[in-house]
């Protein structure tokens, strides 16, 4: 185990930025999921394609490939994803503003990958509210926004929040992918090159990154199966 | 799609109007930023050239027939790799679900008649193997696939443990994920069940193993079916991972490919068109096995709610 404690400081960094990559990645999901989602459910037949045909692609798109393309297919629209340099955000993460565009290239990619799961997941905490609520809401005469604003999505967001816990804790162990993708010393990353480039011994490294992946996805589950425990007895 | 129609009133002639105008304004946006941001710099680097598609579509292309069998050929090998995953798994899974809840059910039993001794021996063996069940369960379902594919490609050489193929490595790897959630879907759906029938089965003197095997396991297996379905769309898309420890399915194929014809984009374009095309395929089926078994349910008043698989399918 000495491996690990000498190497601890690798560990600490490497979790940070990881959880610095979940971090803006969660929030790229949530909002592209969002969007998506009010697409999907907007009465405007060709935002409903955009929304249905994306979610058909990245739900059935190995997250690799999705990788792939964010690594060459950005370059090649003459993207560095500069865009995602937002001041002040970058002074926060520092990782946001370097040159080397792969972190940034990350985000996009676990965000677009994620995106379609939230969409899905809000869309069907939207169905799983019974249509005699959205029903009785017009017929005493609410309005379409008031409709969702009061009814549908108080409702929605209690059946989705479960699902959307599950989406978030697969991104995180998603994330593991982006140490392989170019982004230099997350925990992925640092662990591999520890054990490839310095030599340290494989199992207790490898142990090292597990415990660090763990530490993010079993105290979330812990607290999902709380949630869903809970809301089952409210039922 | 019954939200679509039951959240918006019928449309009226003005709604009708605001419809359309909204359509043609969306249409119309979206052309322009498939044309400025995407068409354009791509035909701008000659992406659409036929120098880079010809090899994959015109099949008068020098390389096209030569291309294709290697594309086969990578895809093979990810099918040959994500069957044996499924299987393996399939087989651990039911194995070590069926172990959980029947260690349950051992943790609820009262040893009349038996020697203390021995009692306290065999109670406190089912709490341990239940506890390392349990931290089985959490581990592997909580580590990224990728680390444990990693784990297992250079944990097994460095015990000594030479398995020779790569493909084996990716096997283990992605059997000892989907072992834990295949287990975890069918003791959900066996936990799910009404209590009714396992009271049933303990009345008419079937033990707790024949009860698992005769009447909890095959109910669990309908009533999860579309989950363990989707569960071969993750599978499937998990087995692209192969290509990170050098495993020569469909993505090394193609990185191999693009350094000799220089078409990434093209070349990505088609894998990722057949793996939506075959995950496509798969999710279709799995709704329709759900609709099927809605459809057999139908006599029962409250059919068992199947929500457990929402939130295990998300988990890609």
């Amino acid at each position: 185990m000495s491996a690990v404690l000498d190497n601890f400081d690798v560990f600490v960094s490497g979790f940070w930025l990881t959880l610095q990559l979940c971090l803006l990645s969660a929030i790229g999901a949530l909002l592209v999921g969002t969007v998506m989602a009010i697409f999907r459910i907007s009465p405007v037949p060709p935002l409903r394609a955009v929304g249905t045909s994306y979610v058909t692609v990245f739900r059935n798109i190995p997250l690799t490939i999705v990788f792939f393309f964010a690594a060459f297919g950005l370059p090649a629209l003459g993207s560095n994803a500069n865009f995602l340099r937002i001041p002040g955000l970058d002074q926060l993460f520092t990782r946001l503003g370097i040159d080397l565009p792969y972190f940034r290239f990350a985000i996009i990619a676990l965000s677009l990958y994620t995106g379609a799961f939230v969409c899905e997941a809000l869309r069907s905490g939207i169905n799983a509210v019974p249509a005699g609520q959205a029903e009785a809401a017009r017929a005493i005469g609410l309005t379409f926004t008031q409709n969702l604003r009061y009814v549908v999505l108080p409702q929605a967001w209690k059946a989705a929040i479960v699902p959307l816990g599950s989406v978030i804790i697969a991104m995180i162990k998603n994330s593991a992918l982006a140490g392989f993708f170019g982004v230099i010393g997350d925990l992925s990353n640092s662990g591999y090159s520890l054990i490839t480039v310095q030599g340290e011994p494989t199992i207790p490294i490898m142990i090292g990154i597990s415990v660090g992946f763990l530490i993010m996805t079993v105290p979330l589950g812990i607290l999902l199966d709380r949630v869903e425990k809970r809301r089952a007895v409210a039922r | 799609m019954s939200q679509q129609t039951t959240l918006y009133d019928a449309p009226g002639p003005r709604a009708k109007r605001i419809t359309l105008i909204s359509s043609v304004i969306a249409v119309a946006v979206i052309l322009a930023v498939a044309y400025f941001l995407v068409y354009g710099p791509l035909d701008e680097r000659g992406e659409f050239a036929m120098e880079k598609w010809g090899p994959l579509i015109d099949p008068s292309n020098e390389n096209f027939t030569l291309l294709w069998q290697r594309i086969w050929q990578g895809f093979k090998a990810t099918l040959i790799g994500a069957a044996l995953a499924v299987v393996g798994s399939l087989f651990f899974g039911t194995l070590l679900a069926v172990a959980r809840v029947q260690l349950k059910a051992l943790g609820r039993r009262r040893y009349i008649g038996v020697n203390p001794g021995l009692a306290a021996v065999l109670r406190v063996l089912t709490r341990g193997l239940d506890w390392l069940s349990r931290i089985f369960v959490e581990v592997f379902r909580g580590l990224p696939v990728v680390i444990t594919i990693v784990f297992v490609w250079l944990g097994l050489p460095a015990l000594g443990v030479d398995l020779g193929n790569l493909l084996w490595y990716l096997v283990i790897g992605l059997i000892l994920y989907n072992t834990v959630v295949i287990a975890e879907i069918l003791r959900s759906g066996m936990e799910g069940l009404p209590a009714g029938q396992r009271e049933a089965a303990d009345a008419i003197g079937l033990s707790s193993g024949q009860t698992i095997r005769m009447i909890l396991l095959p109910q669990a297996f309908r009533i999860m079916l579309p989950a363990l379905i989707s569960q071969l769309v993750v599978v499937l898309k998990d087995t692209s991972l192969g290509f990170i420890i050098g495993y020569e399915e469909i993505l090394r194929v193609t990185t191999q490919v693009v350094q000799i014809l220089d078409n990434q984009i093209q070349m990505y374009v088609v894998v990722g068109a057949i793996y939506i095309l075959i995950n496509y395929g798969l999710s279709k089926l799995a709704s329709y096995a759900q609709k099927r078994l809605a459809r057999g349910r139908k006599t029962r008043a409250l059919p068992v709610e199947a929500e457990a698989p929402a939130a295990v399918a998300a988990d890609a």
